[in-house]
């Protein structure tokens, strides 16, 4: 079990650019999409996803060596399932507020792509620690798109950053008019689109071989 | 991967065993958060209910105190418009659960107010002032917006006419459009505006309502089928099928 810091660092940091799970294998846009709205919500939702890949890459790892292949997928999937409700559950108890905004998207955590793609890709052939952090790696590659979307929707939709008035909007008195387009769960598509079209400006790497 | 152990029994085996560890994790996170859970549910309830009094910023913090001292839950049977004992069953009556039996409710008619059924016996939040007397009612709405039921509490005076607050508590509307029903702007337009004119309810959620018209509130731009779910809400709500015989009895009063 060689954990260097170099494959460390890598399975830590890589998922944020060379292999953002949005970004590069365009998994987990449904929620991107739809919570991305506030920045809070987006904030919890990162946390939330980071902390279920984490443990589901980790409980799964563990026990990897033990799971037939014949009913992997389904083992992982109850693995995971568990694991969302209880984040859920805990949402419900301390924040109340925000697992209400949340709503329904906290349980499509289960769907969401990128836990059952690092379970299968990473976790099934890894060892533990790895497999944990490759799992917080790919929630903060997740998270740090959530964050970017998440700010600009909210800072030209609704002028506020974290709900503090940033640009003051003209219904309040102010002299900004708010961008409703922003506010609609699909202008996400927009900045993903132009998100990847960065990251692959500054990494050519990652653009994909015309057919 | 483990594809050379595989036999009928261990697969069983691991598949039982992963089921066993994960259901415990989930009901002991279940049970052991459920006072938790319930408690939150509860402040957000009361929280809206004190927004709904005006006694939000003078509660300090303390929601469950102030609730305790300012605010009295009674039971309304809408028909009658008197009060009732606290219906039976469990410790806190929820008239949206009540909707749902056939006993305790009746069919909604002649009205696209959005829901099917309605509860017999509907919770009103009596708030009192320091010296006990009642000074304002706050009554329980609910009814279609755009997207789906939005439920909400009215505040009125004690004279059953004059509107204090309209709060929402629970909408999916679009944010920005219908969500402004949130906005502290337009829930500020509601203060002093009348519910009857003489018997006829005449108050009104209308586009370029003047903010000196007593009988009509200025529609959300943009947010029109909202608007119009206000209204339709409204006038059930305060018509003879909703609050309209308990307004008019004033049994608050006696």
């Amino acid at each position: 079990m060689a954990t260097d810091t170099k494959e460390v660092k890598k399975v830590l940091f890589g998922p944020i650019l060379d292999s953002n799970p949005i970004a590069l294998h365009i998994l987990g846009i449904c929620s991107a999409l739809a919570i991305t709205t506030k920045l809070e919500t987006a904030l919890v939702m990162s946390l939330a996803l980071t902390s279920v890949t984490a443990f589901s890459n980790l409980f799964i790892s563990i026990i990897r060596n033990h799971i037939p292949s014949s009913v992997r997928i389904i083992v992982q999937m109850t693995i995971i399932a568990s694991l969302v409700i209880v984040v859920d559950q805990i949402l419900k108890a301390y924040s109340y507020e925000i697992s209400k905004q949340l709503s329904v998207f906290v349980g499509l955590i289960i769907t969401n792509c990128i836990v059952m793609g690092r379970a299968e890709a990473y976790a099934m052939k890894s060892p533990p620690m790895m497999s944990f952090l490759d799992g917080i790696g790919n929630g903060i590659g997740y998270s740090m798109v959530l964050i970017v979307i998440g700010t600009v929707k909210e800072l030209f939709g609704f002028g506020t950053i974290l709900g503090f008035e940033i640009l003051p909007l003209v219904q309040n008195g102010g002299w900004y008019q708010a961008n409703g387009l922003l506010i609609l769960p699909f202008s996400s598509f927009f900045l993903i689109g132009g998100l990847i079209w960065v990251i692959r400006t500054i990494r050519p790497e990652q653009v994909e071989p015309k057919e | 991967m483990s594809a050379k152990k595989e036999t009928i029994g261990s697969t069983v085996g691991i598949v039982i065993a992963v089921c066993l560890a994960c259901s415990i994790v989930v009901s002991s996170a279940a049970v052991g958060l459920r006072s938790l859970q319930q408690t939150n549910e509860n402040l957000d309830k009361q929280t809206n209910i004190l927004e709904a009094a005006g006694l939000l910023e003078q509660s300090n913090g303390d929601i469950g105190g102030t609730f305790d001292k300012f605010v009295e839950e009674k039971y309304v049977d809408l028909d009658s418009g008197s009060y009732v004992d606290k219906p039976e069953g469990s410790e806190v009556y929820d008239m949206y659960k009540a909707a749902k039996v056939e006993a305790t409710s009746v069919k909604v008619e002649g009205s696209n107010v959005g829901f099917q059924r309605r509860a017999n016996v509907a919770s009103v939040y009596l708030v009192k002032d320091d010296s006990g007397d009642v000074s304002r009612i706050i009554m329980p709405i609910h009814g279609s917006g755009l997207w789906d039921l939005m439920y909400g509490f009215l505040a009125v005076d004690k004279d059953g006419n004059t509107v204090r607050e309209v709060v929402y508590y629970q909408q999916k509307e679009t944010p920005g459009l219908g969500g402004e029903v949130l906005n502290p702007a337009w829930k500020a337009k509601w203060d002093g505006k009348k519910l009857f004119k003489g018997k006829e309810l005449a108050i009104k959620v209308k586009k370029n309502a003047s903010a000196d018209d007593l009988y009509a509130v200025d529609a959300l731009s943009g947010a029109t089928l909202t608007s119009n779910g206000i209204q339709n809400t409204l006038t059930y709500w305060l018509g003879e099928n909703g609050f309209g015989p308990y307004l008019t009895n004033k049994p608050w009063k006696s």
